[in-house]
């Protein structure tokens, strides 16, 4: 795999496929693509060659890398910004894409995916992951206020977002209200007025094609 | 990545290494020093492995055994020291990351941690016990793994266990991947460590080289399925259209491949058994007079007007029935061809009839949980209708538009689900449709009986012209291009959902290309017969001709006269290389046709609308012509009735599979092309749920229709007298029977004559009967068993639905108190830790009371669970500073510095 290949190491690649869904061409594959993009180092303590900004120093920064001792570690801790993630073609018309961002980032303010982040990702969104694993990330992702569980607030914003931006395809107050307490009535076992993981993963598991539609493929 | 706002639940389930725990969690002051006296040679031990060798990333893989006793003894000596400043620094560095961590808890892990949950009390208890076994072997300074119990022995075994299912379970766990790889390094290196151990007894060699070849062996699976999935072809062509066209798209492209697949081993089966041992080891071209071009057409045999209509020397070659030689053996090999021809001819169905059936009941089995859809349409609506596939700003509209308009729909629906005003109107449509349908296929049945009929008269006739000649191939290609719009636009008047109205108009244009086949057979049966009827004419010619060729006078009787040149044989009509020809050129007219459709209708429409949409007086691309859409439904009654043909010629021509493969190949290539350069994706984006095994069924009937004449063929009529490699005989299945009585010891000739019989088929059709009935009971009454046990579980739902809202508000209030008891803790523990070692060793109860919580409804109450861990492994900060380091206690490490990070809210 020429230069790709050799960044990560083999231990590391064996070990990331166990830890991931994903096969060694999509791991390479991956990597690639975020040493290709240019890079924003987001933390000040881990000083990169990229400092200097546009894609010439980051053209730089993967000449570099390979001479360069630590370049494993680089690779892995440079953090690629959510602007960046957000236009990737994939992504670019899912009207979850803050969301998944936003659940998959480890970084303290959620703004930026390092490598790991963006492997864990594509894992969860592979075609081999397990349904529950799905899930438990689409739960995440539906919940906008990270609380925990799906409520009121958080449905309506889901149904804003699967209607998309145009104002004619909104729905109207009533239209929602009456779609939320369907949805409720559906799915809220135990009635206390949100869904929580354990009820969306049971609606969930009875769906036919959502492991199928849940997925992207880089 | 060590400074990830990580949920305190998710730590808790973190066996971190780096950190030792005690198992008594009441009293800090014990639990703090004296298991870290205990423990700390071992933690020592295995972190000194570690940091003898600091580039290491990973533990060496190689050797699942410990180092041997005394040498790691004097490690830990030599290590202790470093530890004690890396285990302080570490906690220091682990203070300030904490500060920068802001306050905000993801959302709280539930089920994964419970499992997780469950497990940490148990192995924190194994600890304790197998501290307080070793403490004195360890006092004296004994060798560490050399002397264990039978109750150790077992509770590692089981911990073991335990770390294996980690292992093997790690990659379906909702966690960050730092996390994940520090879980998995941990686990890995605890079974290397023991189960070398535990091996020891019985043989140590013999378990590290089973260990070993057992990683090889996942490695090498690894490997082979990585192979195999760079192995798939197109595979990501078909994902660039599933993620601009929608899965229903892809879903006729995925179909395309696996027909692909499949010819692909039929032509293997055919050339290889078939062609290659006839071109090899077969008389030469021009030998006898099968093998020859008649002097007749020598002069306009190589043509290219008469190779096009595979006469000339393309009639006269391996790619059809006539070619073959009736010799029994041929070549040294003295390889049986009629036999093979015969045998190859029957598997060739028999694959096929396999390998359809199998995908159709591997498609089932997953998609057997179904049944339940109905009670969750709005939440199926709302959590699974977006496809994360979609890639493309367009396809995101119409989807967006298509979503709207079932949210719409469906809360109209629920509305007005008792008001039906519409009812009779729709059903009037549907029907009108229908009658209008049936009129269309009516009318093209008749055309085409009525071409086929005024064929007949032509080919009696000479000197017809190229269109009388083709007709029924151009009338045929006609209504295969013109009724599928047609059939689509009354369909519109029926208002179906997209995939039911796809069904519908797969069944209906199956039945008109039903239609035309079988109106195409049917005539060609009849000109099969009418050859038959010349054929006992043209064998007496022949006898003739040879027996006056001989036989003549006027010729030196005693030189031996040259034999009758092959050419100048007559010879009969060979009525199945006639329809192995008509068979190869319906197919290839076929891929000339879909081509240039696609090429006229698609690609050069595409180019007009978009270029002149510069100077049009309307908006081209919105308004009439626009782009097309591709066309699913005709797409996929091409391939399965292209399939259908190739599997009713190949038995007369055994070149047709290899056509059909290249035609394939082609097609795949450029559809591909035409999809992505000029096809817009459907106005209703709509998922090909299990429409595949549709497909596949429509394949299965398809191939059992073509099966029957060729049958009937081989059953009925009887083979050409003077060509392909059943000549001679009464019927072709002939061959067999000659096969068995001359190659075969006589008794299995018995055996088959006695099988023949039909006193043994018939109680045999019979009782297949019965165990097709018995089994069709069996399932039927195991479903209804599910639906009864389903409803079982629904009515228990309903019971526990308030006990379960009652239960998880209690049990958040319980695990409350624990979190504020275990702080506590936690606090003194820190005093106390300073002193003794760095390694710090806190623990609290609450994980017992934890793992019996169901996981449902109390986020709160995970936020306070403690951090266990069993497994002191401390990393050298250099290697990977983010994911190696000995994580922190989480929560009583922050209560205690009192720097702590904003607490999430409860």
């Amino acid at each position: 795999m020429g230069g790709s290949g050799s960044r990560l190491s083999k231990e590391l690649l064996a070990e990331y496929q166990d830890l991931t869904f994903l096969t060694k061409q999509e791991i390479l594959l991956a990597n690639c693509w975020l040493l290709l993009h240019p890079l924003h180092p987001s933390g000040s303590s881990r000083a990169s060659p990229s400092t200097v900004p546009g894609t010439q120093a980051h053209r730089r920064f993967c000449e570099l890398l390979p001479q360069e001792h630590r370049s494993t570690e680089e690779s892995l801790h440079t953090r690629v910004s959510l602007e960046q993630i957000l236009s990737l073609p994939e992504l670019k018309a899912n009207p979850f894409k803050e969301r998944i961002c936003r659940v998959f980032s480890t970084s303290p303010a959620r703004d930026s995916l390092s490598f790991e982040d963006f492997l864990d990702l594509l894992s969860v969104f592979s075609d081999t992951a397990t349904p529950d694993l799905k899930s438990h990330y689409a739960f995440r992702i539906f919940d906008f206020d990270d609380d925990g569980t799906l409520n009121r607030e958080d449905l309506s914003q889901l149904v804003n977002c699967l209607t998309g931006p145009g104002e004619d395809t909104q729905l109207s107050a009533s239209e929602m209200k009456q779609l939320i307490d369907n949805i409720l009535e559906e799915s809220d076992i135990d009635r206390d007025g949100t869904i929580n993981l354990s009820e969306f993963q049971h609606v969930i598991s009875r769906s036919p094609d959502f492991a199928s539609s849940f997925k992207i493929v880089l | 990545m060590s400074r990830q706002p990580k949920s305190l639940g998710e730590e808790a389930g973190s066996g971190v290494r780096g950190q030792v725990r005690s198992g008594s969690p009441g009293t800090g002051d014990r639990s703090g020093r004296r298991p870290s006296k205990k423990r700390a040679p071992r933690a020592e031990g295995a972190a000194g492995r570690r940091g003898a060798q600091p580039g290491q990333k990973e533990r060496a893989g190689g050797s699942p055994g410990p180092g041997s006793p005394r040498r790691k003894q004097a490690e830990r000596r030599r290590h202790r020291e470093e530890l004690g400043e890396r285990g302080r620094s570490s906690a220091e560095r682990t203070c300030t990351e904490r500060r920068k961590k802001d306050g905000r808890t993801s959302l709280k892990e539930q089920r994964a941690p419970s499992k997780k949950e469950k497990e940490v009390p148990r192995k924190e208890e194994t600890w304790k016990r197998l501290k307080k076994h070793r403490s004195p072997s360890l006092a004296s300074s004994a060798s560490v793994g050399e002397s264990l119990s039978e109750e150790e022995l077992a509770r590692i075994l089981e911990q073991l266990e335990d770390k294996k299912k980690l292992i093997a379970t790690v990659r379906s766990k909702p966690w960050p991947m730092a996390k994940k790889l520090t879980e998995l390094r941990e686990a890995q290196e605890f079974v290397e460590k023991y189960e070398g151990a535990l091996g020891k007894g019985k043989g140590k060699r013999l378990y590290a080289y089973r260990m070993l070849m057992a990683k090889k062996w996942v490695k090498f699976k690894r490997d082979f399925d990585n192979f195999k999935t760079q192995c798939i072809p197109w595979e990501m062509k078909i994902k660039d259209i599933e993620s601009h066209f929608g899965s229903s798209v892809a879903s006729y492209f995925i179909f395309l491949r696996w027909m692909y697949g499949v010819n692909l081993v039929l032509f293997g089966l055919i050339f290889g058994l078939v062609i290659i041992p006839e071109v090899l080891m077969g008389v030469p071209y021009g030998s006898i007079p099968r093998k020859t071009v008649p002097r007749a057409e020598e002069e306009k045999a190589m043509d290219f007007s008469v190779l096009w209509d595979f006469e000339g020397y393309i009639k006269y070659s391996a790619l059809f029935y006539g070619y073959y030689n009736n010799q029994r053996t041929i070549g040294w090999l003295r390889y049986r061809l009629p036999m093979a021809y015969f045998m190859v001819g029957v598997s060739v169905f028999g694959y096929s009839l396999m390998i359809v059936i199998r995908s159709m009941a591997s498609n089932t089995q997953g998609s057997a949980s179904e049944g339940e859809s109905a009670n969750f349409t709005f939440s199926f609506k709302m959590f699974t209708s977006w496809d994360y596939l979609i890639g493309n700003s367009e396809t995101a509209d119409n989807k967006y538009a298509s979503i709207t308009t079932s949210f719409k729909e469906s809360i109209v629906d629920e509305q007005e689900s008792n008001k039906e005003e519409n009812i009779h109107l729709t059903r009037f449509l549907r029907v009108l449709a229908n009658f209008l349908i049936i009129c269309c296929l009516c009318g093209s049945g008749y055309l085409i009986y009525f071409v086929v009929k005024r064929s007949q008269e032509f080919s009696k006739m000479q000197n017809v012209s190229w269109y009388e000649r083709n007709e029924v191939e151009i009338v045929m290609s006609l209504l295969g291009m013109f009724c599928p719009p047609l059939f689509e636009t009354i369909a519109a008047l029926e208002n179906y959902h997209p995939r039911i109205g796809l069904k519908w108009q797969l069944g209906r244009i199956f039945a008109l290309f039903l239609g035309n086949l079988y109106t195409f057979l049917l005539a060609l049966m009849d000109d099969v017969h009418l050859k038959l009827s010349n054929e006992e004419k043209i064998k007496n010619l022949t006898h003739w001709t040879l027996f006056n060729y001989y036989n003549s006078s006027g010729w030196n009787e005693s030189v031996p006269r040259p034999p009758l040149h092959p050419a100048d044989v007559p010879r009969g009509s060979c009525w199945e290389t006639a329809v192995g020809i008509e068979f190869m050129r319906l197919t290839v007219s076929d891929m000339l046709v879909t081509y240039i459709t696609i090429l006229l209708g698609d690609f050069v429409r595409a180019c007009f609308v978009r270029f002149m949409n510069y100077c049009w007086c309307w908006d081209l691309e919105a308004g009439f012509p626009s782009y097309a859409e591709f066309d699913i439904s005709g797409n996929v009654l091409g391939l399965i009735f292209n399939q259908g043909m190739i599997w009713m010629g190949s038995f007369y021509a055994p070149g047709l599979v290899g056509v059909n493969v290249l035609r394939l190949l082609t097609s795949m290539y450029f559809q591909c092309w035409a999809v992505m350069s000029s096809n817009v994706p459907h106005e209703r984006v709509f998922k090909a749920s299990r429409s595949n095994n549709f497909y596949m069924g429509l394949l299965l009937l398809v191939l059992f229709l073509s099966l029957l004449p060729v049958a009937y063929a081989i059953m009925s009529l009887p083979p050409s007298f003077d060509c392909g490699p059943f000549s001679g005989k009464n019927r072709m299945y002939d061959v067999i029977q000659e096969t068995i009585e001359n190659d075969f010891p006589t008794f299995l000739g018995k055996i088959f004559a006695f099988l023949a019989n039909p006193g043994l088929i018939i109680p045999a059709i019979l009782l297949m009967f019965l165990a097709i009935y018995y089994l069709n009971s069996v399932s039927k009454s195991l479903s209804r068993a599910n639906a009864q046990l389903r409803k079982k579980i629904q009515a228990l739902r309903e019971v526990e639905k308030s006990h379960k809202s009652v239960k998880g508000r209690t049990t958040a209030r319980d695990s409350e108190d624990t979190a504020k008891g275990n702080s506590k803790n936690a606090t003194q523990l820190q005093l106390t830790k300073e002193g003794t070692t760095p390694h710090s060793a806190s623990q609290s109860q609450t994980a017992g009371k934890k793992a019996q919580d169901p996981g449902i409804s109390s986020s709160a109450s995970r936020i306070t669970l403690p951090v266990s861990q069993h497994l002191p492994v401390s990393r050298p900060p250099g290697v990977r500073p983010d994911s190696g380091q000995p994580r922190p206690q989480t929560h009583p490490w922050r209560s205690a510095s009192g720097k702590s990070a904003p607490r999430p809210p409860h």
